[in-house]
């Protein structure tokens, strides 16, 4: 849809600008008037906009109209778990006694926030099978970090510090090698079985002294119930050292499986992904680290525990330490605890239950037309590859692009790396019959179009504000901010 | 009612004949059948959770756990010390609420997110600005771990190992950056900053501008100090600061970084916040996280798109810049539209206000008997008052009385109380402290 005038939203805001509308009215100073200081401390030139309040917020709706989003389009997205992100979360963590409370201000001020903390920590525990969880880490990376680092001073307190190799699956997501490159570790990337599980001899071949863990993702991203995974964990601990779980494909096990049960140390939970508070166009998220007793010493600060009379923030005996400024990503884990809530013990189940269903419906639906590359039941995503496209000059990417065009977003492409034209389907739990039938239909639609209109597809999309964008000439000559002509 | 009708959750459409249709089409008689993969010990365990609740009742409760929490606007309230009271504009909320941009994805599918990539644009943008810096990137998680990843930066640009600290620095950003060098072989030393000795071996002078104690540092002599150790400057500014003191660009600075809550982000006891990263543009390649760039599609038409991604995770795995994947975009947002609303001359009042009102309670507070100011330098926002007692005993007092004290930085100085103020503090709010101190 067109929109004129000031409402178009080709100029950015420093071109908008006209000296004098203002946005915001700031009241003058009631107290006496202060020295200022002296003047070589003063900055003499200020670049920002001078617009008014209806310009600003028609610019930014109209931008917004930009974007697909979850309630406007179904994002088939593999690993990322777009689900519905209920509205009752958000008007939660806005009451003004959670969103206009100050992160230092004193214990007996904030109990309500802090048994809201300790109570979703116990959610948390329960949920995954382990003994403790910390709040603080800020999105699902940071929370790897945050394990791998334990991991490292799990070893060093027992004198064991040559345990430098991580064994991590050659389909894991890039955070995984590079959470543990930031904890001092030597990456080995273990194979996958023709099966899709992690290969057991090859991760035998090298569990000796110098292991010090693994980083798995349950199921695998190849969306996957690995069923030597005990066995997987096993081998791990009986060389010495420790297994740490990625969750987020966590939407699949919730209520089938305990992560703890399995075998795992220390994993994290993406919020923004399981547990439905929203992506917003790339965070803010929240990424707990849980985790098996033998850990608890050295989980980030701070955490939240109960004396007798009440609610209070401590740091663990031997702490990694600090990961971030306060106690963690409250208003994302107020959305989190109030999903939890709201659902209890029986909605979680059919969260996993109803999301894996969905997945393999689609699965079961396409299969005739996009290869699949491992012929089992998947859990809560399915991979395609369209490599046999290939013959008829059609890739992956290309009808990724083109299902733009019947209005679904795209699945996860390229990824995992070990499936040629890799196709990652994620529905969730959150979406009707309906829309998976007619993402089934563009898919078999898409697939007469290779045949019929290549040219169709290849040079999808059509029907977006914009069409493919030049991303070779925006790495080669980075403008990276607007500046006058 | 049915008690014995399976639970139906309402965001959760299926009904149990569509998932009958759909088991039939996989040939599965039931949805446990579909978790068959998972070793039958281990299946099913049993899930100790509340039973769940309707919105209203969750409305209710989660009410009741609120007014459990003072709020900042309760009363007067002076507490600062890396997250601050300041004015949000009611514009804010119903643009980052907006679906189209709360729920999206991660601008990775550049012709359907031109929405999420032009808003990151206009924020580089603003925040280069800002700061006086040639480039921006698109956010960090917080401005501790903005900091530490500053000092990672410097490291891998001169390929140096050491990082020097001011002693000023906040000390949580402090432990922050130790657990994030804690596995990379990195040292870090600590150097006063009045009387700047920088490693020869550094690899960055890292200062707080403000420092956590409020105060202005000589920036200039830190930053020639730095510069001829071959050391980069990496500075962590206040954004509201910029407002009318000089930017971290003027004074030099290689890395500058900062905390953006002040800019429309509430306080929400610690999080979600906004870290600023900047940089000249010399390091772009070295830079953590992600950067949009303007370019054109097919047609020509000006376009957005995630640039030099072969920095990030995704593509270059354990040899990235930095883990950092998912961060804090949609506050990035409301920073932008703060930036937008506020523009030039209102982020220069609100600047002034901040000062003006800080300046007035430091000297009201240190005309009382007991109290003394100790910043020396120049300070914004925030000082340090040594109090005739102990900070804490002081704070409990003001609480009868709904005033939010200072921090209690007595581990750091004696009797010290580090005090905060803003434009959201009213003359009478002041005068209420000042009133409530001289009646201890």
């Amino acid at each position: 849809m067109q929109q004129g005038g000031n409402r178009n939203t080709a100029k950015l805001l420093m071109e908008r600008s006209i000296a004098n509308r203002v946005g915001a009215i700031i009241p003058d100073s009631d107290v006496p008037v202060q020295e200022l200081p002296e003047t070589n401390l003063l900055r003499s030139n200020l670049e920002l906009p001078e617009v008014s309040e209806p310009e600003v917020v028609q610019y930014f709706t109209g931008l917004s109209h930009k974007n697909f989003s979850i309630d406007t389009h179904f994002y088939p997205l593999g690993s990322c778990t777009m689900k519905y992100n209920p509205k009752v979360n958000d008007e939660v963590a806005f009451l003004p006694g959670f969103a206009n409370i100050h992160p230092l201000q004193d214990d007996s001020v904030s109990q309500g926030a802090l048994s809201l903390m300790h109570e979703l920590q116990s959610y948390l525990q329960e949920i995954t099978g382990m003994d403790c969880v910390g709040l603080s880490t800020l999105a699902g990376a940071h929370g790897e970090f945050a394990g791998m680092l334990m991991i490292r001073a799990f070893h060093q307190r027992n004198k064991d510090a040559n345990r430098t190799k991580v064994a991590i699956p050659d389909s894991a997501h890039g955070t995984n090698p590079a959470s543990a490159a930031m904890s001092g570790f030597d990456v080995i990337s273990i194979p996958s079985d023709e099966a899709g599980n992690i290969d057991i001899d090859f991760l035998k071949s090298i569990a000796g002294p110098d292991l010090a863990g693994a980083m798995i993702t349950l199921p695998s991203t190849l969306g996957i119930f690995d069923t030597n995974i005990t066995e997987v964990c096993k081998i791990v601990h009986e060389a010495g050292g420790l297994v740490y779980g990625d969750g987020a494909n966590m939407n699949a096990l919730l209520g089938r499986a305990k992560l703890g049960h399995l075998g795992f140390d220390v994993i994290h939970l993406n919020l923004h992904k399981t547990f439905s508070t929203p992506h917003g166009g790339g965070g803010p998220g929240a990424g707990p680290v849980c985790a098996k007793s033998i850990l608890y010493d050295f989980l980030p600060a701070p955490v939240v525990e109960k004396s007798p009379s009440a609610f209070e923030l401590i740091t663990p005996a031997s702490s990694i330490g600090r990961i971030s400024g306060f106690q963690g990503n409250f208003a994302v884990l107020v959305r989190a605890y109030t999903y939890i809530k709201t659902l209890g013990a029986a909605g979680i189940k059919s969260i996993s239950g109803n999301a894996v269903l969905n997945a393999n419906y689609i699965m079961e639906s396409l299969k005739d037309i996009y290869d699949i590359p491992y012929n089992r039941t998947c859990m809560h995503e399915v991979v395609f590859s369209a490599s046999s496209k290939k013959d008829q000059e059609v890739n992956g990417l290309a009808i990724a692009k083109r299902l733009l065009d019947y209005g679904f977003h795209a699945p996860t492409m390229y990824f995992p790396l070990i499936v040629e034209e890799a196709l990652m389907v994620e529905p969730t739990e959150s979406e009707t019959l309906e829309t998976l039938d007619a993402f089934i239909d563009a898919m078999k639609a898409i697939n007469e179009e290779i045949s019929t209109q290549p040219e169709l597809v290849t040079e999808a999309p059509h029907t977006t504000p914009v069409s493919k964008l030049d991303e070779a000439k925006a790495a080669r000559e980075p403008q990276l901010k607007w500046e006058p002509s | 009612m049915d008690n014995k009708a399976p639970f139906q959750s309402h965001y959760i459409p299926n009904t149990t004949e569509e998932q009958h249709f759909m088991l039939s089409k996989l040939n599965a008689p039931d949805i446990d059948s579909l978790f068959s993969d998972i070793p039958e010990k281990h299946r099913n365990p049993t899930l100790d959770l509340p039973n769940p609740l309707s919105e209203m009742q969750i409305m209710q409760e989660l009410s009741s756990l609120a007014s459990q929490n003072r709020t900042l606007s309760s009363g007067p309230s002076f507490l600062g010390a890396g997250s601050y009271h300041h004015f949000i504009p009611a514009a804010i909320k119903p643009l980052i609420t907006r679906g189209e941009f709360l729920t999206a994805y991660t601008p990775y599918q550049p012709e359907v997110s031109q929405g999420t990539l032009q808003v990151i644009y206009e924020f580089q943008t603003l925040i280069s600005n800002l700061y006086g810096m040639e480039v921006a990137n698109a956010g960090m998680y917080d401005g501790a771990t903005s900091l530490a990843e500053g000092v990672l930066m410097a490291c891998r640009v001169t390929k140096r190992d050491h990082a020097s600290i001011a002693s000023t620095v906040s000390p949580a950003y402090i432990q922050v950056i130790e657990t994030y060098c804690q596995a990379q072989g990195i040292t870090i030393s600590s150097f006063d900053p009045d009387n700047p000795n920088i490693s020869e071996e550094a690899a960055c002078a890292v200062i707080q501008y403000p420092n956590f104690y409020g105060g202005i540092e000589q920036l200039q002599t830190i930053s020639d100090q730095a510069h001829n150790c071959g050391a980069l400057l990496v500075m962590s500014a206040d954004p509201l600061a910029l407002g009318m003191f000089k930017s971290p660009g003027e004074y030099g600075a290689d890395i500058a970084t900062g905390e953006g809550q002040p800019l429309g982000i509430p306080p929400s006891f610690g999080g979600p916040y906004l870290g600023l990263f900047t940089c000249k543009k010399q390091y772009i390649r070295q830079m953590p996280s992600r950067l949009v760039g303007k370019t054109t599609d097919k047609e020509g038409k000006d376009g957005y798109v995630l640039t030099l991604q072969t920095r990030e995770q995704h593509i270059r795995r354990e040899r990235a810049t930095s883990n950092i994947c998912t961060n804090e975009a949609l506050y990035a947002l409301a920073s932008t539209i703060y930036l937008a609303l506020l523009g030039k001359t209102g982020i220069q009042k609100i600047s002034n206000l901040c000062y003006q009102k800080a300046h007035y309670a430091a000297s009201e507070i240190s005309k009382i008997p007991g109290f003394e100011l100790q910043n020396t330098n120049e300070f914004f926002k925030e000082f340090v008052v040594s109090c005739p007692t102990q900070p804490e005993i002081i704070n409990k007092k003001l609480i009868e009385k709904n005033i939010l004290g200072g921090l209690d930085i007595s581990h750091l100085q004696q009797n010290g109380m580090l005090i905060c103020v803003t434009e959201m503090n009213t003359k009478d709010d002041i005068d209420a402290l000042v009133t409530s101190l001289k009646d201890l």
